[in-house]
């Protein structure tokens, strides 16, 4: 009998499994449509409508397509090193990816978050969340590069991140993993009750240049904080996050963190929170953590290790923070265009609630409790609820909203995406997708004004859409028509590692600020080597830095002799083309980390430790004329104590004076 | 298999019907090749004619010193100040053997000429290498002119 009951689950899962695998979308033939190849297609040499800011989930990196082609512009290095565009191998960039821990060259980010104002895509800016090592990072969307990273202290999993309030105020990061802080952390694991706990951050982002700043924590139980979502409108002030394991497991959550039938949003009047903190009610506690700022005028990234975080405690500071009882294990929590309405997605649930933010204040007015969770009042679930969206699927994960008062959720069980109504949450539509979705975007959907036209779906299974790469299959999206009143597939396109959340938003917002090349004019990165007359080699002990320049097609110095083996080298390198998209590359034989990818006008650092004698080649790794393969050089490396004079030129050779 | 069939069958329909409609072909606009590298025209100076531009002796001495400073971060790499042929063309002796816009058509103008201008072709055939758009203003141009002039002794 103990056998039977022990088996009892995992023949419920093999059933389950069965059925999922039985759910598999039918007629596929017929969900493409006659015109849909005319939809997606966009001519050679014509402009998409849309970017679309896609996660590259554990490849690190963030990616921007064109829709509705889905073609691929561009890998944004963000958390991950990039050798083909040197990103954390040259000198100037390392510091990008300094930590508390160190030089992390890998994580996993999730979502993107596009700047907004007054709740409206502004185009000037991209957030994403590094998921493993808890970090935000910003990129300019003039030039397509992180610009600045933030690590946040005393979390344990950036996952609930880095969605940003209206006006972009803040970026926030909710902590997956709570874990314990503070001087007591070496305790048992099974303490989770009594002494793990979760944040939620809050980063001030300045609105005249980007920087960001922790302007605050909120120390929260132990619970795990999933997704969130700003207010918005008349919400403005507000913001939700979706939690689960409020069962506090520590081990097992699949079975442990499925207990209740209900977990939790939790609602943070923000507002309140910086009330609080302008009247000095928080506390400061020490911590580390490192921010990382790229300089766009030195070509040059810093890293400061800060010691000091501001926390507040919704114990003792009443009125701050409240949970919302929400069905089984929420995943998104999304607010609709006007914000009103709050979407909740219990992965297990068999409805989607939506709760009403009139209704909301409307309880917290009245004292409409149901208790309390660890010292934080839980609203009544029917005093805030406006309703629920009854049978849409299997599996609800993320809803996003066009323009017409329609929200599109993704279910993952039943791999398909619902259309329904927010006001009277009457589905509408369903679309199959292929094969198990995880989130969705419509272009501006998580905006106060959706610019609508297509959904896209981010799926986690691809199997056999493409062809067979072996084990591993390339990730895929599909993009479907949202114009009319029924949603139509129009393409499927691979991705790069794993895609999660994505933006999209209209080019005409971004491309008339693109960057093209860096003025040499304003290049204030003290290597650089302006002009081929600046160009040099000095020795500073056992250092040899090469001031080069570069310009269609060769370098200045290529000939350098009396480096000698034990010196550390640096190839200070200035790309003097001042011509969209011409940018020179520069590598040399035995270099231990990559190549170096220069824009026109900017100068970026290799470093390089020869280890043996000899003469080592190096060249421009970017085709970049008709004569690119004769850009090159040689360095010779003499013994260590060879009396070779250092000596630097291209074609006639000349004394360096400096010796 | 059965299934299979009707599926094969349903699509063959499906398509049948599609091509019957003729709903592929209305909704394809008509494409004009011509017209589609339209909207990405690359942004360059005006065209200079020889009337916009006066010379005057004796020499601008600032234009000159700006025209150096021009030469030496953006052109230097390629021309010499000598007839010697580096990359492009040496220097010397140019503001005797071409007009004055041409001399700036080039600098700030380079593509369209690369495009329409014999000479320029000439010379592109010549060297191998396109000159490149190094992002220089009109002013600027007319500055290098001015140290071009002093480079061929002008006073």
């Amino acid at each position: 009998m103990k056998q039977i009951t022990l088996k009892l689950p995992v023949a419920i899962i093999l059933i389950g499994f069965f059925a999922a695998v039985g759910c598999k979308p039918k007629g596929m033939q017929t969900a493409v449509q006659g015109d849909a190849a005319v939809k997606a297609y966009v001519a050679p040499g014509k402009y998409d409508e849309f970017y679309n800011f896609v996660s590259g989930g554990f490849s690190g990196q963030m990616s921007v397509y064109g829709l509705p082609s889905g073609r691929l512009f561009r890998v944004i290095p963000v958390f991950s090193v990039d050798p083909e565009k040197g990103y954390g191998y040259s000198e100037e960039t390392k510091p990008m990816l300094n930590t508390s821990h160190g030089f992390v060259p890998w994580d996993d980010l999730h979502h993107p978050a596009l700047s907004t104002k007054d709740g409206i895509h502004d185009g000037r800016w991209a957030f994403g969340n590094a998921n493993n090592t808890p970090r935000i990072a910003r990129l300019d969307l003039k030039t397509f590069r992180t610009v600045e990273i933030i690590e946040i202290p005393n979390s344990g999993g950036n996952h609930s991140s880095p969605f940003i309030t209206e006006n972009t105020e803040y970026v926030v990061a909710g902590t997956r993993f709570s874990v314990p802080m503070g001087d007591k952390v070496d305790v048992p694991i099974e303490s989770y009750k009594e002494n793990f706990r979760g944040t939620v951050s809050f980063i001030s982002v300045d609105p005249n240049n980007g920087n960001m700043n922790i302007a605050f924590q909120l120390m929260l139980p132990g619970v795990n904080f999933d997704l969130a979502r700003a207010g918005k409108g008349k919400s403005h002030g507000w913001f939700f996050f979706s939690c689960y394991n409020s069962e506090q497991a520590n081990t097992l959550l699949e079975v442990n963190a499925s207990q209740k039938d209900k977990d939790f949003i939790m609602a943070v009047n923000w507002k309140k929170a910086e009330e609080y903190v302008k009247s000095g009610k928080g506390t400061k506690k020490t911590v580390r953590y490192a921010h990382n700022v790229y300089n766009e005028e030195t070509h040059m990234a810093t890293s400061e290790i800060k010691t000091e975080v501001l926390v507040l405690d919704p114990k003792e500071l009443p009125d701050m923070v409240y949970f919302m009882p929400c069905p089984k294990s929420p995943h998104g929590c999304d607010t609709d265009p006007t914000g009103e309405y709050i979407v909740g997605s219990g992965k297990l649930a068999a409805v989607i609630p939506v709760f009403s933010f009139t209704k909301i204040q409307a309880a917290i007015e009245q004292k409409n409790f149901d208790g309390e969770f660890e010292g934080i009042p839980v609203l009544k679930y029917d005093a805030v609820l406006h309703g629920e969206v009854q049978k849409p699927g299997l599996g609800p994960l993320h809803t996003e909203f066009d323009d017409k008062g329609n929200a599109y959720t993704s279910f993952f069980v039943s791999s398909e995406i619902v259309k329904w109504r927010v006001s009277d949450l009457t589905v509408l539509d369903r679309v199959p997708t292929y094969y198990s979705i995880g989130h969705l975007c419509v272009p501006g959907g998580p905006t106060k004004k959706p610019w609508g036209k297509y959904v896209i779906a981010y799926n986690k299974i691809t199997k056999d859409r493409y062809l067979p790469t072996g084990p591993e299959l390339t990730q895929s999206a599909q993009l479907y028509s949202i114009d009319g009143d029924k949603m139509k597939l129009l393409l499927d396109f691979p991705t790069i590692g794993e895609p999660h959340y994505a933006e999209a938003i209209p080019a005409e917002l971004i491309k008339p600020n693109s960057t093209k090349i860096y003025k040499l004019e304003e290049n204030k990165n003290p290597y650089a080597a302006l002009g081929e007359k600046n160009a040099r080699v000095e020795r500073k002990g056992n250092e040899v830095h090469v001031y080069m320049t570069s310009i269609r097609s060769h370098f200045v110095p290529d000939n350098i002799e009396g480096v000698k083996v034990g010196d550390v080298v640096y190839f200070h390198v200035t790309n003097l083309e001042q011509d969209w998209d011409v940018p020179h590359g520069f590598a040399v034989k035995g270099a231990n980390n990559a190549e170096l990818l220069i824009m026109p006008g900017e100068t970026q650092t290799l470093m390089w430790k020869p280890e043996r004698v000899g003469v080592f080649p190096m060249y421009c790794t970017d085709f970049c004329s008709a004569l690119h393969q004769e850009m090159q050089g040689y360095v010779r490396v003499s013994p260590a104590g060879s009396n070779v004079p250092l000596t630097f030129s291209t074609g006639a050779k000349k004394a360096n004076p400096a010796q | 298999m059965k299934n299979q069939i009707f599926a094969i069958l349903g699509s063959l329909v499906t398509l049948f019907l599609i091509a019957c409609s003729g709903g592929v072909k209305k909704e394809l606009p008509p494409v004009d090749i011509s017209k589609l590298s339209e909207n990405q025209p690359e942004v360059h100076g005006t065209l200079v004619e020889d009337k916009d531009i006066t010379l005057a002796n004796p020499l601008n001495q600032d234009w000159v010193k700006g025209g150096q400073n021009v030469y030496d971060l953006k052109c230097l790499a390629c021309h010499k100040l000598t007839d010697e042929r580096l990359v492009g063309p040496g220097w010397a002796g140019i503001t005797k053997k071409r007009q004055p816009a041409w001399i700036i058509n080039m600098i700030t103008n380079v593509d369209m000429m690369l495009e329409k201008d014999e000479e320029a072709q000439k010379l592109l055939e010549q060297c191998l290498v396109r000159m490149p758009n190094q992002n220089i203003s009109s002013e600027e141009a007319r500055q290098v002119l001015e140290f071009m002039r002093k480079n061929d002794g002008e006073q």
